[in-house]
């Protein structure tokens, strides 16, 4: 069967897209606390999984290390908020500001290495910065400590204001993470990420600045991981290095969900963490079943459709559902 | 104070060399078949539970369980490297990474369904607690020596392998330039699956000397891939010998920091090698 260029699928695809924003949008009003909860998470994932993404799969950093920057969101939220009393919300954002800053000396180390090198190299960084995080005075050192009530309180006074206030950081975080990398990915800079993605030699010889083009995306990461490492400590109400700093929750499953997905695609994320949800309620009962069938599946992807669930989709039709991809204009 | 810096050293030296047996196949994998191996810390600690298993089933002591396993390591390497990573190798990095990275995990969580969280040690009898009084307060081990000297005679059996033999030299051929070999009549996935054979064999090796040495869980693996690729990169790729000097400097360094906590144990390991790679990120004994 040779692929089809027909629009009408992936109009249905956009069309879910904006049903699934207006559904979150009105997600308060139509579910209750329990499923508030999850869908938190689920937009809290995506941000990460979006994330992730944007490195491994265009700027050719695969990191195994993210963990590190969620954990240092987590920390500084902390440490901001509770001990040098700032207001919460002004904390959050400055959390994503700190990560921000503490990513360009962690480049330094990282941008050492190269390829093969690079994922372990992330992984020795992020393990050092969380064994430092356990070493901080005033963070309950390695067994962690809890948000104090004054502070859970300010999110929202009852459990119920608290649980939709911080669903609508989460979600507007996804919406933000979405639309600004979806924006860089279409900008000039995206055109030469892509040309990076597609052949990284030929990119840099028509005149692509590789190293340019990964410093932005690697500190473009920061912040928005930063943010979602608040909101993991919001949902949780703690921080510990463990918890905070965890390579299975922030970079294992991620890595799953993106190459589940589709890596290298803006759909890839989406298509990936919808169905990490669906198999965590079904079958996360199995423990490490579970993760072993997780490990499975992303084997046999990598080997039968490297570019994921939307690559085999994209061979029966070539369109975009979030187009990325420029066309020459018409003369 | 100078003595007991001395002792530290001493001990982190003879530390060092089971860390270069971790490290040796890390190093074969990346240097001849070019990919990272995510999964090599938890191959090791495979190794240690089939090798307990097996010797608790045959009622050897594990260091003859492992004698009798290294053509099982040999052939288990063999078939890994033919029928899975043979097809990724040759492509980008991502592959390799992922899939070595679903390799790890089916390893990690096979082991936890199968032998349960608790850690394990196996029992190497009388040598183990045997030592060396070298005047003062300076005792040698004799296993942690025993193992040491292990270390150097695999490094120096692998090296004369490599750069005198007719098959190291196909396999050299093959890691520079699998295309010209093939050419040749090489056939680089007959060689990179003997390869593979080889870096099982090393597994095995780091599995045995491990699993007597200290505890092992099914979690440990991804701290033993950390301090093997921390020792080849501060070798630096392609050099065997710069292999050990990396594991000893590892060792000393986890020595040292041990006498404040465990959490310095593992920190000043990372920021020894962290700061290193920034002065020279080439590793320290670098061919080329």
């Amino acid at each position: 069967m040779s692929p089809s260029a027909s629009m009408a699928p992936v109009l249905v695809l956009r069309g879910l897209l904006i049903v699934g924003a207006l559904v979150g949008l009105a997600a308060p009003w139509l579910f209750d606390l329990n499923q508030l909860t999850l869908m938190t998470d689920v937009f809290t994932v995506l941000v990460m999984a979006l994330m992730w993404n944007l490195l491994a799969g265009y700027a050719d950093i695969i990191t195994v290390g993210q963990q590190a920057f969620v954990g240092v969101g987590a920390y500084a939220f902390y440490g901001l908020t509770v001990l040098a009393e700032i207001d919460p919300f002004v904390a959050v954002g400055l959390a994503g500001l700190v990560t921000l800053v503490l990513a360009v000396p962690a480049m330094a180390f990282v941008f050492r290495l190269r390829t093969a090198y690079l994922a372990v190299g992330t992984w020795v960084v992020a393990e050092v910065l969380m064994l430092i995080a356990g070493k901080l005075p005033g963070f309950g050192s390695g067994s962690g400590v809890s948000l104090p009530i004054r502070i859970v309180k300010a999110f929202g006074s009852s459990l119920a204001a608290r649980t939709q206030n911080i669903y609508f950081l989460a979600f507007g975080l996804a919406v933000i993470a979405f639309v600004a990398t979806w924006a860089l990915l279409r900008s000039r800079v995206g055109l030469g990420l892509t040309a990076m993605r597609d052949n990284e030699e030929a990119a840099g010889s028509a005149g692509v600045d590789l190293v340019r083009g990964r410093i932005l995306c690697f500190l473009w990461t920061a912040p928005f991981l930063g943010l979602a490492g608040v909101l993991v400590t919001l949902q949780k109400l703690r921080v510990s290095p463990g918890a905070s700093f965890s390579i299975t929750d922030w970079t294992i499953y991620i890595i799953f969900i993106v190459v589940i997905g589709g890596i290298g695609s803006l759909e890839g994320p989406f298509l990936g963490t919808i169905l990490f949800f669906v198999m965590r309620q079904y079958l996360s009962d199995f423990g490490a079943w579970y993760l072993m069938l997780l490990g499975a599946i992303s084997i046999a992807i990598i080997l039968i459709e490297p570019r994921g669930l939307w690559g085999l989709w994209r061979r029966f039709n070539t369109r975009e559902a979030i187009p990325v991809s420029h066309h020459p204009p018409v003369v | 104070m100078a003595l007991t810096l001395l002792n530290l050293v001493i001990q982190g030296v003879l530390i060092g060399g089971l860390y270069a047996l971790f490290a040796l196949g890390l190093s074969l994998s990346l240097g001849v078949m070019r990919f990272i191996n995510i999964a090599h810390g938890d191959m090791i600690v495979l190794g240690s539970f089939l090798l307990m298993s097996l010797s608790q089933f045959l009622g050897w002591s594990p260091f003859l369980t492992a004698l009798f396993m290294m053509p099982l390591a040999f052939a288990g390497g063999y078939m890994l490297q033919r029928f899975l990573l043979q097809r990724i190798v040759g492509k980008s990095v991502l592959p390799a990474v992922l899939v070595t990275f679903g390799l790890a995990i089916i390893i990690q969580n096979g082991l936890l369904e199968g032998y349960g969280p608790n850690t394990r040690k196996l029992s190497g009898g009388a040598v183990e607690i045997a030592s060396i009084n070298l005047g003062g307060l300076i005792d040698i081990g004799v296993y942690p020596l025993l193992v040491f000297l292990c270390a150097v005679l695999t490094i120096f059996a692998l090296d004369r392998f490599l750069y005198k033999s007719a098959m190291g030299a196909r396999i050299r051929a093959v890691a520079a330039d699998p295309a010209a070999a093939d050419l040749i009549g090489l056939s680089a996935a007959k060689i990179y699956a003997i390869a593979g054979g080889i870096v099982g064999m090393t597994m095995m090796l780091a599995a045995c000397c491990m699993s007597v040495w200290t505890n092992f869980d099914a979690a440990i693996g991804p701290s033993r891939l950390l301090a093997a690729f921390e020792a080849v990169a501060l070798g630096g790729l392609g050099s065997l010998w710069g292999t050990l000097a990396g594991g000893i400097i590892l060792g000393v360094a986890q020595n040292i920091g041990s006498q404040f906590d465990a959490a310095w144990q593992t920190l000043a390991q990372h920021v020894v090698f962290l700061v290193l790679l920034v002065l020279r990120p080439q590793g320290l004994f670098s061919k080329g």
